[in-house]
């Protein structure tokens, strides 16, 4: 007789051992000398995956159907052999960006989004609700069989105990409090429970030694080894069918298929299993010996599943045993006191540990990604100003541990009693396997979106709601059973057990199709629909391409543009880890860069600043990091443009492009400049040619007249005395003509090649203008013309050559005096100063000069009027050198001539700036 | 980083070769009525095969 304090007594007696390993452990991290950091316990922690489901369920699921319970072991097995490409990968990612949870992983892989933390929180919690139920189920049953040693008698129906006296709920909160104790003595900022990793080695030690020892007492001890226990089933005709049983009672293949499937996602996806792969990982290495470690263990503890399951049908024929139980009932049958103690421990360790990493797995996303979002989004709570934030952190997750195992206990009031305890677990399976596609899809698709992994959540998770969890509260009454026989108003189609007509399937292959279907079609289409936005694109990069990037902290730090404080960061964090993890933190990021903290200057650059997110996302998820690091630093948001430029690996070929690109312009450029320059050469040598011709033309002309006068003169000797003087005054007229034409070419030649030397000098113009018609006058009288000068008394002074300057003065009033009124010519010559220049006006009264002439006749040899009939009157080079020599001086000559109304003549030249008058 | 990597892919065949055992047509040829030291075809096969399996994973990774 088993009295029931001494079961609590050892159960408590259990616990307590837990509790001192897991001191014991924190004790040596705190030392700096980790017990957790090898691989064989990272091993045996992983064996959590093995809760009461494997110590009491799957011999109940074997007994049924020989082989159903096997895939969720195998699906792990396989998944494991490519741990090496995906988990290996999701620790790296976890640990360069300080993930936390599940759902703070998803949240970070998409753009940080609050929303999407919460979302799969959500999931994660309501979809792990029937699995805890389980454990409290097991441990609820076993209590109450082995209070019955030695009778074998099933516990009733716990459905209408009331609260106090129903022992599932007494278990709840023991495992509440206990949990809280393990978990949240203090605030690890890395989310590191060294404590628990121990105890949960330990605890997987315990089961499996159990195990083996109920396999082997039954094997050996009640019947004569394995061989004995098939042969005699095989002579049960009850028992044919579980000897073949794939086809048959296990079902086809494809739900054979379904359930690798499921387990291969959830060895992954469960939050406890990413919680001590990932979270709880001190070296990406150990993965090597988990590797097959793991699946080892499994296969050790299901060794003996087939012999107690076969035991438990031969020696329970009629059924009065709940095949769960048998693990309990057999060594109890054999009045094994001490076995039957140890198997319910061994169940107590497993169903505690799953229990255990569970709910601190799910109240750390409760607190950061579903409470701590919202309550800092909450401006009237002001939480951003506390001081200290660490209990307020400590306390959502304590509330959220309570919490979380009484809705389990809810659960299994509600709608666990209808269900074998495999039933109850592949029911959250099928839950957190919907995380598979957003989760899958972000490492190694950058592509997939927020929107995409919002859409796909929401599709599975509401398929699984309505195939999985409404059928079974509708099974145990709490929803009308017509809903599951009919569908919902009596729509056959949809019929939440054989959706769109979906039949003849079992209920977790079933809800996989569809729920697969809708989530990874939501999440794809949606996906291949929208856009991300910067947020989203650097943090998918990030996560694809983890390996690519070198240590901690240089991937984020790129894409991050601002200004910060180091005393607010500091104050930040002090806020949420409190302040001596805060100093630690400092101290660590200013030694790895040779500084001292405090006491040096730490620069607050992208790179701290991003150290500093990182370091809070431990404390407080990524999403709400995010948002506290903004509210403290000014942080200059990036376009979408600038992260790609910064991501794609496209980014160096498109900048060798462009640069290819700007190269090809600029040879464009220059074959446009040289085009350019080759048309000017050639129309300047076509202008040169006609130069040639035109000076060979000119000078050819008084040549001409030369040599035919001479030659009458030299061969003609009767030429009188008065025709012989004016052919030589003809033949020196020429040559005057002749010689001015040649020095006019020179100089025209010398100012358009630039070898001109200029004499620079103060000069006053109406000094200029009165020497010019001082030395003309003489030409005046004797053409009768009168010149009227108009000077002001005083100008300004201007800069440049004087003999060039006469030369111009010369040339116009050599031109007014030749093309004035014969007989009654005038030349005015007026100067003006006005808008900082000199103005000179010579004008004349004479014939004018057409509006066609005005435009030609500053260029090289040409002359007003028609030169044909008319005598030349002057080389036609005069006005062109004119303009050359004013426009070098910095100032503008022109006409202004009506036919019949005289011409006037102007030029400009700037007079010189103040400063240099005043020197 | 090329050791990871054939260690990667040495994993990734004893993923395919695990599928091929555990599943459909390899299973039902062992799913039939007969047995192997006493105990059904069918659960020898998967045991042996599932501890191949995991030999052969020591042997990729540990090597």
């Amino acid at each position: 007789m088993l009295q029931g304090h001494v079961i609590v007594l050892v159960a408590f007696a259990y616990l307590g051992v837990l509790f001192g390993i897991a001191y014991y452990a924190d004790q040596r991290a705190d030392a700096g000398r980790s017990v957790i950091a090898n691989p064989y316990i990272y091993a045996l922690s992983l064996a959590v995956y093995a809760t009461a489901w494997t110590f009491y369920g799957s011999v109940g699921r074997a007994a049924s159907d020989g082989i159903g319970f096997l895939p969720i072991y195998l699906g792990p097995t396989l998944m494991i052999a490519l741990w090496w490409l995906v988990m290996r990968k999701i620790i790296r990612i976890s640990k360069t960006n300080r993930i936390t949870t599940l759902a703070d992983f998803v949240a970070s892989r998409y753009g940080k989004s609050a929303l999407i933390g919460g979302l799969v929180t959500v999931i994660a919690v309501i979809g792990i609700l029937p699995y805890i139920s389980l454990q409290l189920k097991a441990i609820a049953t076993s209590y109450a069989i082995l209070l019955q040693y030695p009778e074998i008698s099933m516990p009733p129906s716990a459905g209408g105990a009331p609260l106090g006296a129903d022992t599932a709920f007494w278990i709840a909160l023991i495992l509440a409090a206990f949990t809280i104790l393990f978990g949240t003595r203090h605030l690890d900022a890395a989310e590191h429970h060294e404590g628990m990793v121990a105890a949960i080695a330990f605890e997987s030690l315990v089961k499996l030694v159990a195990f083996l020892a109920v396999g082997l007492f039954v094997t050996y001890g009640m019947f004569n080894g394995i061989g004995d226990i098939f042969g005699r089933a095989a002579q049960e005709p009850a028992l044919q069918p579980l000897l073949t049983p794939l086809e048959g009672v296990a079902g086809g293949y494809g739900s054979w298929v379904w359930l690798t499937i499921l387990s291969m996602l959830a060895i992954m996806f469960l939050p406890r299993q990413f919680q001590v792969t990932v979270i709880e990982n001190t070296d990406e290495r150990h993965l090597n010996k988990a590797i097959w470690l793991f699946p080892l263990y499994m296969l050790a503890i299901n060794i003996f599943v087939l012999p107690i399951a076969f035991g438990g049908n031969l020696l329970f024929p009629d059924g009065s045993v709940d095949a769960d139980t048998y693990v309990l009932t057999l060594p109890m049958a054999a009045r094994q006191e001490g076995l039957a103690l140890l198997v319910f421990i061994g169940g107590l360790s497993a169903a505690t540990g799953m229990v255990i990493v569970e709910t601190i797995a799910l109240s750390t996303m409760v607190c950061n990604d579903l409470v701590m979002p919202v309550l800092l989004r909450l401006k009237r709570l002001r939480l951003a100003e506390q001081p200290d934030l660490t209990a307020l952190l400590l306390g959502i997750r304590r509330g959220a541990i309570v919490v979380i195992l009484l809705l389990g206990y809810l659960y299994f009031r509600l709608a666990s009693e209808a269900y074998a305890l495999v039933s109850i677990g592949l029911i959250s399976f099928a839950a957190v396997a919907q995380f598979a596609p957003a989760v899958l899809g972000g490492i190694f698709w950058k592509g997939g979106t927020r929107l995409g992994a919002l859409a796909g959540l929401s599709a599975g998770f509401a398929v699984w709601l309505y195939t999985l969890l409404l059928p079974a509260l509708a099974r145990s009454g709490w929803l009308p059973i017509g809903f599951i026989e009919h569908g919902p108003w009596g729509v056959e189609l949809l019929k939440p057990l054989a959706l769109f007509g979906l039949a003849g399937l079992d209920q977790i292959t079933h809800a996989m199709i569809w729920s697969m279907i809708a989530n990874i079609g939501a999440y794809v289409s949606v996906s291949l629909v929208g856009t991300q936005s910067a947020d989203e694109h650097r943090q998918a990069s990030l996560f694809v391409d983890v390996f690519r990037q070198s240590g901690e902290g240089s991937g984020g730090a790129r894409f991050w543009r601002g200004t910060a404080s180091v005393p607010e960061l500091y104050n930040l964090l002090a806020r949420f880890q409190g302040a001596a993890a805060a100093e630690a933190a400092f101290a660590d990021y200013a030694r790895a860069r040779g500084l001292r903290w405090p006491g040096d200057a730490l620069p607050a650059d992208a790179e701290f600043v991003h150290y500093v997110e990182v370091q809070l996302a431990g404390a407080i998820g990524a999403a709400s990091a995010r948002v506290m690091v903004a509210s403290v630093v000014k942080e200059e948001a990036l376009t979408i443009d600038e992260v790609r430029e910064i991501l794609d690996e496209a980014s160096q070929v498109v900048v060798y492009s462009h640069r290819l690109e700007q190269k090809s312009r600029e040879l464009e450029a220059a074959t446009t400049e040289l085009r350019e320059a080759n048309e000017r050469l050639k129309e300047l040598d076509r202008l040169k040619d006609e130069f040639v011709s035109t000076v060979s033309h000119e000078l050819r002309t008084p040549l001409t007249s030369i040599r035919a006068f001479s030659e009458i003169l030299r061969e003609d000797a009767t030429v009188d005395a008065a025709q012989r003087r004016k052919f030589l005054d003809i033949i020196t007229k020429e040559s005057e003509r002749l010689t001015r034409l040649i020095s006019q070419v020179l100089d025209v030649s010398k100012l358009e090649s630039g070898r001109v030397e200029w004499q620079g000098a103060r000069l006053d113009m109406r000094e200029v203008i009165s020497d010019t018609v001082t030395a003309m006058d003489q030409q005046f009288r004797e053409k009768g013309i009168r010149v009227a000068l108009l000077l002001p008394p005083q100008v300004a002074p201007v800069t440049g050559d004087v003999d060039r300057i006469i030369q111009v003065m010369l040339n116009l009033l050599s031109n007014a005096a030749k093309f004035c009124r014969p007989g009654a010519g005038v030349i005015e010559i007026a100067l003006r100063e006005r808008g900082g220049e000199l103005r000179v006006d010579v004008s004349d009264n004479g014939r004018g000069i057409s509006d066609e002439d005005q435009k030609v006749i500053f260029d090289r040899f040409r002359q007003a009027g028609d030169t044909l009939t008319d005598k030349p009157k002057g080389t036609g080079l005069g006005l062109h050198i004119c303009r050359q020599i004013i426009e070098h001086h910095g100032g503008r000559l022109w006409v202004r001539s009506r036919p019949g109304e005289g011409a006037c003549f102007s030029f400009t030249l700037p007079i010189e700036p103040a400063q240099e008058q005043a020197a | 980083m090329e050791r990871d990597e054939a260690k990667g892919q040495r994993l990734v065949a004893l993923f395919i070769l695990g599928c091929l055992l555990f599943n459909y047509p390899v299973l039902s040829l062992f799913n039939v009525s007969g047995d192997a030291f006493g105990v059904p075809l069918l659960y020898v096969f998967i045991f042996a095969a599932w501890a191949v399996l995991i030999a052969l994973m020591a042997l990729a990774v540990e090597r």
